[in-house]
């Protein structure tokens, strides 16, 4: 029935295993190093720091300053935060706290659907909705003039996006702190409210904070939907209703050119080792808020 | 309680509920949207023809390339994640079972590779098929799109996996059996349901992405033929029908996201389904 005997077949199927499991491992090290090995030739010519803050971005010149792009993803990111902290906190609290089980059995199968729909369906929302809705009535309302297109239509959209990954955490987080703290608060007479803002946000903040970095780092590296409504142009930002431009959409919108221009390639793989450094770091850093939370 | 605190509690309470509705409608507005645009322009040309002559002017022809290629490359990635992924998936719980320190270090691995932005892995993707020298492919794609899900694939197989008792290893090793066939045999079938909410899962994840596609599939107007052709994407297929002034192309891209959509919920639907009926081979404790 078989082609190999029992203690063949085991060690074939180790073998596989340990093979397979190697690779994954070594997975974010082969990342960097392909990454750093095509950039090099840039950084050979071009110091960091250089890079980093020059403000000119003008390949065919051999000028390439990522700084328009580092404040365009920081701004998105940032603005996206603001929106997703809040919500996801509000209603992480009141499923985990106030309302009864079924709810939560409605909530699951939402955040499941948003988590779902791809980033580029969630782009031509933002083009549907977001972009008109900023450009007929919120940027009028305001007396500002805006084409849309803009870091407040990217940020809202990319708030929405990580919303049911920020959320699921949260909810984990507040339905793993035993009962018996809430109980405890109760019982010496503080009420439900008070209960959540001293103990329990207390007890679970470390986990919140993870939350929010996990949030962060994941919005950092949003391409497509990002891409569809900032409004991809080099240029530093003055308010959200200014387009921008962000380094994941960047490396996108080139890479059909890269090859024709001298160290154009190089410096969008640049852009996505600093992509995949800034990801790795928030993911580290909020990973030990996590292994802090877990330990108490 | 003093006044204070009760309209403290009361104004909390209101702004909890209104950012609980504030999700749910969103997502039903998302949800509304892609449909209200989407209905009006799909047709059965669409679902069946590949672009004609003067397509992308708003002549004839339909999105079945990218229909055909987005299925062959979600495919092909998703069976070759669960090649390497549920081997990784049991080797941690089984074989590094008494090893706590090995099996954090891996996850905490898993879930820093999970973080990873999909542009990245494109543009990994893409400096790999430079230094071998393939052009933009099916392969290419699969290969890029593989990397992308396979820690998502491992994580989900893992939080399964991880519940399996330890009791009933210790049952099967006493019976005599060795460590791979406890993997293969017994831990698989204990956890079927979960193992295929993981791959379909992935299969999700992987359909879904353009950024990793954009560099490494290529576009075509062709039906995908081969592993070393280029083949066409929904998710791109929508940008790029999206990206086009003429407005019977835009309304092609909506009809395009539809089909995706649509993809995806089903997948999903048919994730929980599944689950529910692979119960029966479970033994229960």
């Amino acid at each position: 029935m078989y082609l190999l005997n029992r203690a063949q077949r085991h060690t074939v199927n180790s073998t596989w295993m340990i093979i397979s499991l190697l690779l994954v491992a070594f997975l974010p090290f082969l990342l960097f190093i392909g990454l750093y090995l095509k950039s090099v030739l840039l950084l050979h010519d071009y110091s960091l720091g250089d890079l980093i803050f020059s403000k000119t971005w003008k390949p065919s010149s051999g000028k390439f300053g990522f700084y328009p792009f580092i404040v365009g993803s920081i701004w998105v990111t940032v603005v996206a935060m603001l929106i997703t902290a809040p919500v996801c906190l509000l209603t992480a609290i009141y499923v985990t706290q106030y309302t009864k089980k079924y709810f939560l059995r409605i909530m699951h199968p939402a955040i499941d659907i948003l988590a779902g729909i791809p980033s580029v369906v969630y782009g031509l929302w933002g083009i549907l909705v977001i972009v008109p809705f900023i450009s007929r009535y919120l940027g009028p309302w305001l007396g500002i003039r805006t084409m849309g297109y803009s870091i407040l239509a990217a940020a809202f959209v990319l708030s929405i996006m990580i919303i049911p990954f920020v959320l699921n955490i949260l909810i984990e987080i507040f339905r793993s702190i035993p009962t018996e703290l809430k109980e405890a608060a109760l019982s010496l007479g503080a009420t439900q409210w008070q209960t959540i803002k001293h103990v329990l946000v207390k007890k679970a903040l470390p986990g919140i904070i993870a939350a929010f970095g996990f949030g962060l780092a994941r919005a950092f590296g949003e391409t497509m939907a990002v891409l569809m409504v900032v409004g991809n142009v080099v240029r530093l930002p003055k308010s959200v209703f200014d387009p921008g431009y962000t380094l994941p959409a960047l490396i996108a919108n080139n890479y059909g050119e890269m090859l024709s221009i001298p160290k154009y390639d190089s410096a969008l793989m640049f852009a996505a080792l600093l992509l995949l450094a800034v990801s790795l770091f928030f993911n580290l850093v909020m990973h030990f808020f996590i292994v802090r939370y877990n330990k108490f | 309680m003093t006044r204070a605190q009760k309209i403290e509690e009361r104004f909390f309470k209101l702004l909890m509920i209104l950012a609980t509705y504030f999700i749910l409608a969103i997502l039903a507005v998302i949800i509304y949207s892609i449909f209200e645009k989407g209905i009006k322009s799909i047709s059965w040309e669409m679902l069946t023809q590949v672009p004609q002559g003067g397509y992308y002017y708003g002549k004839g022809g339909g999105i079945l390339n990218a229909i055909l290629g987005s299925l062959a490359l979600a495919f092909g990635a998703t069976a070759l994640a669960f090649i390497i992924g549920l081997p990784v998936a049991l080797y941690l719980n089984v074989f590094l079972i008494r090893h706590k320190k090995v099996i954090s270090i891996i996850r905490f691995l898993l879930d820093l590779v999970w973080g990873i932005p999909s542009i990245v892995y494109g543009a990994f993707g893409f400096s790999l098929m430079i230094f071998f020298g393939l052009q933009t492919s099916l392969l290419a794609g699969i290969l890029t799109v593989t990397l992308f899900i396979l820690p998502i694939m491992i994580r989900s197989m893992d939080e399964i996996l991880c519940t399996v008792p330890i009791g009933l290893q210790e049952a099967a090793y006493s019976l005599g059996s060795n460590k791979s066939e406890i993997a293969f045999k017994i831990f698989t079938r204990q956890s079927v349901s979960g193992i295929i909410t993981a791959v379909l899962l992935s299969f999700g994840r992987g359909i879904g992405d353009a950024a990793a596609v954009l560099f490494t599939a290529g576009y075509t107007d062709h039906l995908p033929n081969g592993l070393l052709e280029p083949v066409a994407t929904l998710p791109l297929s929508i940008f790029f029908q999206l990206s086009s002034p003429v407005p019977e192309v835009q309304n092609r891209a909506y009809a395009s996201a539809l089909v995706l959509t649509l993809i995806i919920l089903i997948v999903s639907l048919f994730s929980r389904g599944l689950g529910k009926r692979y119960h029966k081979t479970k033994i229960n404790f």
